[in-house]
């Protein structure tokens, strides 16, 4: 549809599209490029948050450095590991929870049934619920003396005294993993509902005039056709979870028992105003999500090819 | 699922089985939030006691967190944040999704990606550099700060859905304009924008929760109470010492912000729900 020759009029189109991308692709380079990029270089440093201006290049020594026969630094720090698997565990955890509990959820709010759409509405309160409220509200409730949680376990005979569930050690990562799921799993049951709703019905319709048993559907019919939806759930979750932040310290503050690698990141930062050593562990958190991330572009790359014109 | 017509005891149990699944999940889904609104309706030692039902209506919290604190303010920072991250990302979203959802040229898959790859980033990644940056520009303790600091999280999304929404579109009305003469700007403005709303409400939605629920980033770039959003200053709620938690006003607090939320959210409930999907699913 070009009266001028081709050529000159894709160039033209080229320059255009460009114009059109610069606000966005400055917007980004200043708000994530550069302070990643920053972040990175501070890791090398020994900067301070008491004089920003005053630092030296240390090398390598705030991941590890060898002093006196002794190992110093991120990698030799029990701390960290403690963070790293803790980040871990809550990773697991809650996505696991999440998707046994967004699925089901997914099933009912596929099933047709009076109230159904009010049912929906109802997926979507945690979810809408700000972190720092949600947190707060679980933190009232799970409160060891006067909490609902305690008092429903012991009027229902469950516990026979008191759980410290954001005192204790041993329970307060659980707590927090449950806290998460609680207001994560209805965005993973909207990923599952939205492929649901994309199945066939003949095949379901088939297997109901066999008289297969609805428990065998699930697993032989619905699972397989719903994986690739769980996988994505799954990946954005995961990715979610490993850097999770907010809820650990609201519920728990920095406790040990709790730190995640953004917690132990945020207090070296903030609290010890360790520029330097705080961005450490922020560079290390950053490559292994980017190495995970990077495993998930490559699969959706695919994707993006086959659909992009 | 409920399958009538069926006869013998098995369905009746399964059906019975089925409600009493929802009522459940109805229970954990609902619960928590209505406590909270039962506490904040407390006062005095009352607040000690549990009560499934509520058992006063004592607005002592809710006037109290604004004479004790700035919390009108905080509201105030909130909105004024949220809704410049979202006419800022509506407008950087737009003119990138028309170069990518309907242009031709070479990179633009590399670019989308590139895209979704920042929202992966973990907010302490970029954290001190972010920090750095702020002070520099002057911004830290100031809604610039965080204005500036939350594109990192609505631009991603933003671009994605819009572009995909944009690419969908039919060709025929960009040809159209095209041979009117209407330039890039005009095209945008004038034939894509009006076509768009759907996905512009969707996104910018999405984009004013991120920014109204965003702790990290206020917790760290502001100092004074003044300056702070809800978020933070509900964070930071605290009594008279360490052991008294002014649970009551935190409740109260906690349910002023998250009604609007949750009336916004199931207002414009079928918009958030493709948004998400879209988002996640597309990219």
């Amino acid at each position: 549809m070009s009266e001028a020759t081709p050529s000159s009029h894709q160039a033209r189109r080229v320059r255009t599209a460009w114009l059109f991308l610069s606000p966005m692709l400055i917007g980004l380079a200043v708000v994530a490029v550069w302070p990643l990029a920053r972040t990175v270089y501070y890791a090398f440093t020994d900067a301070s948050l008491t004089a920003p201006g005053d630092y030296a290049f240390i090398g390598a020594e705030n991941f590890a450095v060898q002093d006196g026969g002794y190992w110093y630094g991120l990698l030799a720090d029990p701390l960290w590991w403690t963070s790293v698997w803790n980040t871990l565990v809550f990773a697991a955890g809650s996505v696991a929870i999440e998707v046994v509990l967004g699925v089901i959820l997914a099933l009912v709010m596929n099933a047709a049934f009076p109230g159904r759409a009010l049912f929906r509405a109802a997926v979507l309160i945690p979810w809408a619920i700000p972190t720092v409220v949600s947190a707060k509200m679980w933190a009232w409730m799970l409160h060891d003396q006067f909490g609902v949680v305690n008092h429903t376990l012991m009027t229902l005979g469950l516990i026979a005294e008191p759980v410290a569930w954001l005192a204790n050690p041993d329970l307060t990562l659980l707590s927090v993993i449950l806290v998460d799921a609680w207001k994560t799993t209805p965005f993973v049951a909207l990923l599952v509902l939205a492929s649901l709703q994309m199945l066939p019905k003949d095949c379901y319709e088939a297997a109901r005039v066999d008289g297969v048993h609805p428990i065998k559907v699930f697993f032989g019919v619905t699972l397989p056709l719903i994986r690739p939806a769980l996988t994505v759930a799954v990946i954005f979750r995961l990715l979610d979870a490993l850097r999770v932040f907010d809820v650990v310290y609201i519920m728990t503050g920095n406790a040990e028992s709790t730190m995640t690698m953004s917690v132990y990141a945020r207090q070296q930062l903030v609290d010890f105003q360790d520029v330097g050593y705080g961005s450490a562990a922020s560079t290390l958190l950053f490559m292994v999500i980017a190495f995970l991330t990077a495993l998930y572009l490559t699969a959706v790359k695919a994707d993006v090819v086959r659909e992009g014109r | 699922m409920a399958r009538s017509g069926t006869r013998g005891i098995g369905p009746a149990i399964a059906r019975l089985g089925f409600w009493l699944l929802v009522a459940g999940l109805l229970v954990i889904l609902l619960f928590p939030f209505y406590y909270a609104v039962v506490t904040s309706f407390k006062s005095g030692s009352g607040i000690f006691e549990v009560d499934y039902l509520p058992s006063e209506l004592s607005v002592a919290n809710y006037t109290s967190i604004f004479a004790e604190q700035p919390f009108a303010r905080n509201i105030l920072n909130s909105l004024g944040v949220s809704l410049a991250v979202v006419g800022i990302s509506l407008f950087l979203g737009l003119t990138a999704a028309l170069a990518l959802g309907r242009f031709r040229f070479k990179g633009r898959r590399w670019m989308l990606l590139a895209v979704l790859g920042v929202s992966m980033f973990p907010q302490v990644a970029v954290l001190s550099g972010m920090f750095e940056l702020i002070r520099v520009l002057g911004l830290f303790n100031s809604p610039g700060g965080l204005i500036l600091s939350y594109l990192i999280f609505t631009l991603p999304f933003t671009v994605w859905v819009l572009t995909s929404f944009i690419r969908d579109l039919p060709v025929e009305v960009e040809e159209a304009a095209i041979m009117d003469g209407a330039g890039p700007w005009t095209l945008l403005t004038r034939i894509f924008l009006p076509m768009m709303w759907p996905a512009m409400v969707t996104t910018g939605l999405l984009a004013f929760i991120v920014a109204w629920n965003e702790f990290l980033f206020a917790l760290t770039f502001t100092l004074s109470n003044d300056q702070r959003t809800v978020p933070v200053a509900i964070a930071l709620i605290t009594g008279g010492s360490e052991f008294e938690v002014p649970w009551g006003r935190i409740m109260a607090a906690s349910v002023i912000v998250t009604v609007p939320l949750i009336a916004l959210v199931l207002v414009f409930q079928r918009r958030i729900v493709s948004g998400l999907t879209a988002g996640a699913v597309k990219g």
